[in-house]
């Protein structure tokens, strides 16, 4: 069968989505390696996952060769390490892989020789849950420290806070006589030892020591030392709390790791505790920058798994919101790179300006200028008031147009600009693919890939708009990519003022007590940062068995290297900027 | 990481009720010309004190970006003139720790306070550094920036709109006009001490209390004694039953 | 190409952003503090001029505005339907709380800061009463959902963001009797859904009246 044979039929596309077709195509290749396959996944054999997997990846016909995402759930007797799949060219649901392995040391094969991008996936896994993965090049814990005592996301793993399996605490009502956690615990702190522990004679591990300084310097014969610089993790210009160890040759950089983890906040932990409900003004402190894109994802996510859709006027005021969050968090992006560029504050505050805007609109609907919590199961939390659409269609007709052209005109012709980012940082197609990046920086890449039209979801099937591909692949293209989705965004919202009816803006009554029948998702949206997925396990209870959130800023980071290698330690800066991470969901 | 809220500054404490009324007396009824001109200076030097209260931009989360939208046209942070959010703790006054503050973070955090100059505030912005938060039954948050380094003001919010935090650096701004420095232990003898930076073991611990944490870590006797337990409902039912 | 000119036309943007609010300035002569036609200028449709000079003007806070929340209770009237004022506190005196301890706020919220003792007779029943209510508001999201999901309107989220303090261990959970605020409060905040809740109880009792 020739590579480029014309395009499969309707059918043909689907079938190569389908778990078991697929299945019996694996099957056919490697006896062995299925344990079971149904509409869900396939659950593959633990020995046999990297073959699987390559011969997933690299055969032609089928060529799945996107990692969406990659995580595990505890089950009292197992755990099972998750994957998602997909082809993008194809698009569709992903395919979802599983492999079980034992609660006793469990060790599965790494997967980072087929797909790059999962390299900090796994690693989050074993950090999370313990999970070593053989053949991972640099198998240690990422967002919290070397020398952590426990996996956290295991089940039988306690806080030292921890007071209930899940909420409603039964200690809030009723009795609820107000007691501080601290209280609560021995060490009137959110602290637990083990008992063995030994604090006077406690050496720390290397990496929690200063690192500043020549420590990993190779020096050769040549008299050339390499140098290890620490950026971070208070840094003005690393976006939030990112740290990272740039080896340096000169002012050369040889090597870029990113050390996460300053801002984790247990998101998964917690989201497990908490009810389907609770989660939601959570995932507004993932990527504090685009609340309400969050709220759209997860609760997409959930409705897929309720069964449930929400009434026109709601879908219309989703999308309207979703993309208003695009605009402002593109613009706020472009403008943090201009301010690693050294132009300081000046293109920052024209976008924050308008920023403002927007989120006074926010402010007026849902009552918080970032923490939304607009999003319900089923529709949203209240209407829009008196003149916000008109305000929204000011804006969209007039005042974005006019504040773009202006933006074009000082930012993207500036000559020093094209000086500093032309060919810099460049992520070729194929490896932005293979590092599983999302969003813009995939799509500079040259990669038409976007969810709103490969996997559409709320109502993105019925708007004209266009998907914007860089064509190198660098820092440019990433900055010009974003600018052109902001005019994309302004078309869509154009389409939806013009379209949104009135009516309904939530399905069923309002109720606290969701009822999500039993089963597995994994639901998505294509955020501002890229594809951010929620994949759940409901046990039929009212809170998530299992809750993980694939963070696209995290992910992308992984390629952070691939990009910077080569540049100069400037540059890395501002490489950094055009990848536009959020701490919040990075770290989660 | 001590057990006990730690004191701001050491401003001396009257030991008695008779000392405060001394001095109260000594301060208002017996002013000598010299305490009019240390006032005068007092006032001089906290107006110009209150009035370039220089932040270094800690933003750690959410709160961070509230941060810069206080710096930004909207609010306008230097008509305050704290504007020069400084990346050095070293020409800064105060720190805005905007954010989680976790576990990983503590050392560096305490690293930075411990590298500023006196005289040095903290404004805790938001409910998670304030006490944690909504975040705060997690494994790998502290339960507030005040567990590791004194706190001036607190701002609530989550997150404090820039009006709310507007508000709290005013409060920061009386707080300074309250000094004099006939009391501020930075004019004091003997350099201030800094802070030991929590280390990062099993779990973060205070190297100060390091001897206690390994006499009690082993004794889990004692360390149930001194803990409250609430009984869960289930537990309560099962009693009354 | 001639160097420079991307410098010239970067000028010439943030001198015409300027020149905008002088422009302004001049447009409405004498009536620069003019709190509407401040409103206006710093509004979608204004240019140039956009600080909020806060602490003297203050930002429009919107109805739906959240920051911690608040318990409704019905003041004491007099012979002419206006409120008693307690002289011990200064508030308006209590005449019912709204609240009835059902526990919905307590349960909905997502990182349980609201801590819920109900009341009971002396012959030890429960009664549809708070004994004691405590908001820690350093745990508190400011999400709304126990406003959202109050069956008996009786919690509300609050306007005031003013609450910065040198101390949080003691003033910062609030107990009963700093949560608790007049319906009259409530209505001057939220004046759209106090008429709402109002026409809907309205509704209901001529319901229940139509019904006997």
């Amino acid at each position: 069968m020739a590579v480029n044979a014309p395009v499969a039929p309707a059918e043909l596309k689907s079938n190569l989505n389908d778990p078991l077709v697929i299945a019996e195509k694996i099957k056919a290749q490697y006896p062995t390696a299925v344990e079971a396959a149904n509409a869900q996944g396939i659950v593959v054999q633990g020995e046999q996952l990297l073959e699987v997997a390559r011969y997933l990846h690299d055969t032609p016909e089928l060529g799945f060769d996107y990692l969406h995402n990659v995580t595990s759930v505890d089950y009292p007797d197992r755990l099972e390490v998750v994957y998602h799949v997909s082809n993008l060219a194809r698009g569709g649901t992903p395919l979802t892989l599983k492999v079980n392995a034992a609660r006793q040391d469990p060790a599965v094969p790494s997967l980072v020789p087929v797909y790059r991008g999962a390299n900090f996936q796994e690693r989050e896994v074993y950090d999370m849950m313990g999970v070593r993965f053989l053949g991972h090049p640099n198998l240690r814990r990422i967002l919290l420290w070397d020398g952590f005592e426990g996996f956290p996301l295991r089940k039988d793993y306690k806080e030292p806070y921890y007071e209930d399996e899940r909420k409603p605490f039964g200690t809030r009502w009723d009795q609820g006589h107000h007691v501080i956690a601290e209280d609560r615990n021995p060490w009137h702190d959110n602290v637990k030892y083990p008992a063995s522990f030994d604090a006077v004679g406690y050496k720390p591990q290397r990496d929690t020591v200063r690192t500043v300084g020549a420590e990993d310097a190779v020096a050769t014969k040549l008299r050339t030392d390499k140098l290890v610089l620490n950026i971070g993790p208070q840094h003005p210009s690393t976006h939030g709390v990112l740290r990272l160890k740039v080896t340096l040759d000169g002012e050369t950089v040889v090597a870029a790791e990113p050390v996460l983890g300053y801002l984790h906040r247990n998101h998964e932990k917690i989201g497990e505790r908490n009810t389907y409900l609770q989660n939601i003004p959570f995932t507004d402190r993932l990527d504090y920058i685009t609340s309400m894109a969050n709220n759209l994802a997860y609760v997409v996510g959930v409705e897929k798994l309720m069964g449930i859709k929400a009434p026109e006027r709601a879908e219309y005021l989703r999308v309207i919101m979703a993309e208003l969050t695009r605009w402002i968090s593109h613009i706020a992006a472009i403008g943090f790179i201009y301010n690693d560029l050294g132009a300081f504050y000046t293109p920052l505050l024209y976008g924050l300006e308008e920023r403002e805007l927007v989120l006074d609109l926010f402010e007026a609907a849902s009552g918080s200028r970032m923490m939304c919590n607009y999003m319900r199961f089923g529709g949203v939390a209240r209407d829009v008031p008196e003149g916000f659409l008109d305000k929204v269609q000011y804006l969209v007709t007039e005042r974005f147009p006019r504040r773009m052209d202006e933006l074009e005109a000082y930012m993207v012709g500036n000559e020093l600009f094209t000086a500093r980012a032309r060919n810099i940082g460049i992520l070729p197609r194929d490896l932005a693919i293979n590092y599983s990046a999302a969003g813009p920086v995939l799509r500079a890449s040259g990669v038409k890939y976007d969810l709103r039209r490969a996997d559409p979801y709320s109502i993105y099937d019925r708007f004209e708009f266009d998907v914007p591909v860089g064509t190198v692949g660098d820092m440019h293209d990433r900055f010009t990519v974003r600018i052109a989705e902001m005019r994309e965004s302004v078309k869509i919202l154009k389409q939806a003022l013009a379209q949104i009816p009135a009516g309904e803006i939530m399905t069923g009554k309002k109720n606290y007590q969701i009822r999500v029948p039993k089963g597995e998702v994994y639901g998505r949206a294509e955020n501002p940062k890229g594809e951010l997925g929620f994949f759940m396990v409901s046990d039929g209870t009212p809170n998530p068995y299992r809750y993980h959130v694939r963070a696209p800023a995290f992910i992308n980071l992984t390629a952070l290297n691939e990009m910077v290698v080569g540049h100069k330690i400037a540059d890395l800066i501002v490489i950094l900027g055009s990848l536009d991470v959020v701490m919040g969901e990075v770290d989660r | 990481m001590s057990e006990e809220k730690p004191q701001a500054q050491p401003v001396p404490v009257a030991s008695s009720e008779e000392e405060w009324i001394d001095e109260q007396v000594r301060r208002t009824v017996l002013v000598t010309p010299m305490d009019r001109v240390v006032d005068l200076v007092d006032k001089i030097y906290n107006w110009g004190r209150r009035n370039s209260v220089w932040p270094m931009g800690f933003g750690l989360a959410c709160c961070a970006i509230e941060m810069i939208c206080t710096s930004a046209s909207r609010f306008d942070i230097s008509r305050f003139g704290m504007e020069l959010f400084r990346a050095s703790p070293r020409q800064a006054d105060l720190m805005i720790v905007a954010g989680t503050v976790t576990k990983k973070m503590a050392p560096s955090i305490v690293r930075l306070y411990n590298q500023m100059a006196e005289p040095k505030y903290v404004l805790a912005m938001g409910a998670c550094a304030s006490a944690g938060g909504p975040f705060k039954e997690g494994y790998s948050v502290v339960s507030g920036v005040d567990k590791l380094i004194p706190v001036d003001v607190y701002v609530p919010g989550c997150p404090p709109t820039p009006s709310a935090l507007l508000y709290g650096l005013m409060q920061l701004q009386k707080k300074i006009d309250g000094q004099t420095i006939r009391d501020v232990s930075w004019y004091r003898k003997g350099a201030s001490e800094g802070i030991p930076e929590p280390v990062l073991g099993p779990d973060v611990f205070d190297p100060r209390r390091a001897e206690e944490i390994t006499a009690l870590a082993g004794d889990p006797g004692k360390l149930e004694a001194r803990a409250i337990n609430i009984k869960s409902k289930a537990e309560s039912k099962a009693e009354k039953k | 190409m001639a160097y420079g000119l991307g410098l010239v036309k970067g000028l010439k943007y943030t001198f015409t952003r300027a020149m905008k609010t002088v422009a302004g300035d001049f447009k409405h002569l004498g009536r620069r503090y003019d709190e509407t036609l401040l409103r206006e200028r710093q509004s979608v449709r204004g240019t140039g001029i956009f600080t909020v000079q806060y602490p003297e003007e203050k930002p429009a806070i919107p109805e739906n505005f959240r920051f911690v929340p608040f318990l409704v209770y019905e003041p004491k009237l007099d012979a002419n339907g206006k409120p008693v004022i307690d002289a011990q506190t200064g508030k308006e005196a209590i005449n019912l709380e709204r609240c009835t301890a059902c526990g919905i706020c307590s349960k909905v919220c997502p990182p349980q800061c609201i801590w819920i003792v109900r009341a009971t007779t002396p012959e030890g029943k429960p009664k549809p009463k708070p004994a004691e209510f405590y908001i820690d508001i350093d745990v508190c999201m400011n999400c709304g959902f126990c406003a959202e999901f109050c069956p008996f309107d009786a919690i509300k989220m609050d306007h005031d963001y003013e609450l910065a303090n040198y101390e949080r261990h003691i003033s910062h959970i609030f107990d009963l009797k700093t949560l608790m605020k007049p319906a009259t409060y409530h209505a001057r905040i939220h004046p759209l859904d106090f008429k709402r809740e109002e026409d809907d109880r309205k509704a209901k009792e001529a319901a229940k009246a139509a019904k006997k």
